[in-house]
């Protein structure tokens, strides 16, 4: 019994190192992206046509850290959450794309 | 803590008790009055429209006036009665088919009704400043900017105010059911109640972000000089309207989706046969909510999108009748062969369904973007949407009162009563509205003051203004009845209905805790396959022990006034800086309450197992 205990303490121990270091690198990439997107608009050193796309593609991976890794959507037990953000957004791009479609285009 | 002996208090005392309460029972009761209460004030507003209307020409009431009264009638109804009057059902009952001892977020359920209560109270306050909106209930832009004096901003600050309290419920509604269900309970056993009740406040998170949105740009065009609906300086005043129908159009899915619940039901209990059809009224339900949120430009075929947008649109719209028409046939299944009672709940439910098929049928019509240009603005669609909101979500509304007053206040609603109620109701209503159809199609427009005489439009709007006045005796009739109910009517057993789901399974109005033992839920219908299978009792899914319950607190109320106190504020700050004095004094006190509460644990408190032991069945 003891010794199952301290095989699971330090399985449980293992993984939450994991998780740590799974942060952690997170952290540092998104606060890298934010230097990059604030750098790339403050040097003006980009093209609109390329800077634009760009900055969208690093704030949409940003959300997807966000989501998947600090807010545990990567984990178990979260398949409701999940279906329901993915929901929002679905009627979010339905929402922009037809108001782009009827009343900018 | 414990207030389970019945004793007399006084006044004061029950009217703190309801300030300060968290109990979702306790909130039912607080937004079935709040919701009845706005009810009678649209109610009111409706007869004194038709009696402008009762004869050509009439003077009764101004051409402004008038305007003001169309606009409060439908905004009222819409937001102040028939919404709240669904979440009184939601907040009584829901809980209790899931098994459990009350919503997820106590605090912020009663938070959520005293936002809704006070901001419908902030909106009507608009009648005794003096301007009350008067750009109809949609508001749309410019009428909505360069209408003159403080009702269009009484109409932002209102409703954006009580459309919070109702984010919140729909958010608490979704948690609770996600998380607190009973053991057993999986989401293919949920009565249909139940789910509904999770679709709706599905549509509640999505939809509403679109209002408040509108409203914060229609708040900054009035009150702030911003242009985002003004054309002469680049803005686009059709954006309102896209936000306000992709709001709106899931809105009335809001409004008709909880009754589907109720009237699934009440069909299965007064029939003694399980739903026909459950996975496909749960899928129906979905499809209908999903379907919902690409139909808005419904709305505005006029509005000039182009051939190929109203087309995609119309297709759409016409493709919910499909899961609509599922729902309806299986009803028709439930009934088919069952052991039929037609109590007082039931007539409304039967009432129903030609009522509301009429309003489908016309909707269908109305989908037809050529058509529409015929239909558009005339009292044909005014016919349509009462057809589905009072035939569908008010025959729904009186239904479920009638099916579930036992529950919510321990006696059953007189039957002979109700059932008088129902008859003047639907002849009133059908005599109302059915003429419409025809006189839009003959064209009198909607939302005009006077009609000229001589133009065959006299006879029919006399018959309209007559059915009308049927359904004002209606309504006072079921004021009557509950009068009567609470006075004199009989104590109701704990299953009066012979009931199927969780909520029969415990006393009649339910202790304060509801379970003392969370059941076991071994199927659709629990308490029925309990009654087949058992012993009629559901069976315990923990040992007694410890219940923990949540403290009541002040603080939703002060923060609902804060709130409304700004509100004041900011509609006033433009003719006056000084009002921004209101503007601080409010939000300090809500963001001062907020404060409060995050920072003062409070962890509630237990009811012990001795306490538990000694109260009686």
């Amino acid at each position: 019994m003891m010794t199952d205990n301290t095989n699971f303490n330090s399985f449980q121990k293992q993984r939450n190192k994991e998780e740590m270091k799974r942060q952690l690198i997170t952290f540092v990439l998104m606060i890298g992206f934010t230097i990059v997107a604030f750098a790339i608009v403050a040097t003006g050193s980009m093209q609109k046509m390329f800077a634009v796309p760009l900055l969208l593609i690093m704030a949409v991976v940003q959300v997807g850290f966000q989501f998947y890794y600090f807010m545990h959507m990567k984990d178990k037990g979260h398949e409701f959450p999940s279906l329901m953000i993915y929901g929002g957004v679905w009627a979010a791009i339905l929402t922009i794309a037809a108001l782009v479609a009827i009343v900018w285009w | 803590m414990s207030t389970a002996t019945a004793q007399k208090r006084g006044f004061g005392a029950v009217l703190w008790d309801y300030l300060t309460t968290v109990d979702h029972k306790k909130i039912a009761h607080l937004y079935l009055f709040g919701g009845g209460f706005f009810f009678i004030l649209g109610g009111l507003e409706a007869l004194l429209i038709r009696i402008q209307l009762i004869k050509p020409e009439n003077d009764f009431l101004s051409a402004g006036l008038y305007n003001e009264m169309i606009t409060m009638h439908g905004t009222t109804m819409i937001f102040l009665a028939a919404m709240p009057l669904l979440l009184a059902l939601m907040n009584a009952i829901m809980p209790l088919q899931i098994g459990a001892r009350d919503v997820a977020f106590p605090f912020l359920n009663a938070l959520g009704f005293w936002l809704f209560m006070l901001g419908g109270l902030l909106l009507n306050l608009s009648w005794i400043m003096g301007d009350a909106p008067d750009s109809g209930w949609t508001a749309y832009t410019p009428l909505a900017t360069e209408s003159p004096g403080h009702g269009l901003d009484y109409y932002v600050l209102g409703l954006q105010i009580s459309g919070a309290g109702t984010l919140m419920g729909g958010i608490n509604f979704l948690a609770t059911i996600v998380t607190m269900r009973a053991p057993g309970m999986t989401y293919m056993r949920m009565p249909l109640f139940t789910w509904t009740t999770f679709v709706t406040s599905t549509l509640i998170l999505f939809a509403f972000p679109a209002l408040t949105v509108g409203l914060f740009l229609l708040m900054f065009d009035r009150m702030f000089d911003s242009a985002f609906f003004d054309v002469t300086l680049g803005g686009n005043s059709i954006i309102w309207q896209h936000l306000f129908w992709i709001f709106g159009h899931p809105e009335v899915y809001i409004l008709i989706l909880p009754v589907f619940g109720i009237f699934s039901e009440v069909f299965a209990t007064f029939s003694k046969k399980r739903l026909f059809g459950y996975t496909a009224m749960v899928f129906a339900t979905m499809l209908i909510a999903f379907l919902g949120f690409m139909v808005w430009a419904h709305h505005m075929f006029t509005v000039g999108l182009g051939p190929v947008a109203n087309s995609i649109f119309a297709v759409a719209t016409m493709a919910i009748a499909v899961p609509t028409g599922i729902k309806i046939f299986n009803w028709l299944a439930t009934m088919w062969g069952g052991n039929i009672t037609v109590s007082t709940a039931m007539l409304y439910a039967l009432g129903f369904i030609p009522s509301f098929t009429i309003g489908g049928m016309t909707g269908v019509m109305l989908a037809s973007s050529v058509a529409d240009y015929q239909y558009h603005d005339s009292y044909f669609v005014v016919a349509h949407f009462h057809y589905v909101i009072v035939g569908g979500t008010v025959f729904g509304i009186l239904a479920g009162l009638h099916y579930w007053w036992p529950k919510m206040f321990g006696r059953v609603l007189n039957e002979t009563l109700g059932k008088i109620t129902f008859w003047l109701f639907f002849f009133g209503f059908h005599l109302t509205f059915f003429i419409q159809h025809f006189l839009g199609l003959m064209g009198m427009p909607r939302r005009y003051w006077v009609f000229l005489k001589d133009q065959d439009l006299d006879l029919g709007n006399l018959i309209s203004s007559l059915g009308a006045l049927l359904m004002g005796v209606g309504g006072i009739l079921f004021l009557i009845n509950i009068i009567y109910t609470a006075a004199k009517g009989e104590k109701a057993s704990a299953d009066p209905f012979d009931g199927r789901t969780l909520e029969w399974a415990v006393s009649s109005p339910p202790p304060y805790y509801n379970f003392k033992q969370l059941p076991l839920v071994r199927g659709l219908d629990s308490l029925w396959i309990e009654k087949r299978e058992g012993n009629g009792k559901l069976k315990p899914a923990e040992p007694l022990g410890d219940v923990h319950m949540p403290n009541g607190s002040i603080l939703p109320f002060i923060m609902s006034v804060g709130f409304t106190i700004a509100g004041v504020g900011f509609i006033y700050q433009p003719d006056n800086r000084t009002w921004l004095l209101a503007v601080f004094i409010g939000m300090g006190i809500a963001l001062g309450s907020m404060l409060i509460r995050s920072l003062k644990d409070d962890h509630g408190y237990y009811i012990s197992k001795e306490e538990l032991e000694k109260e009686a069945d």
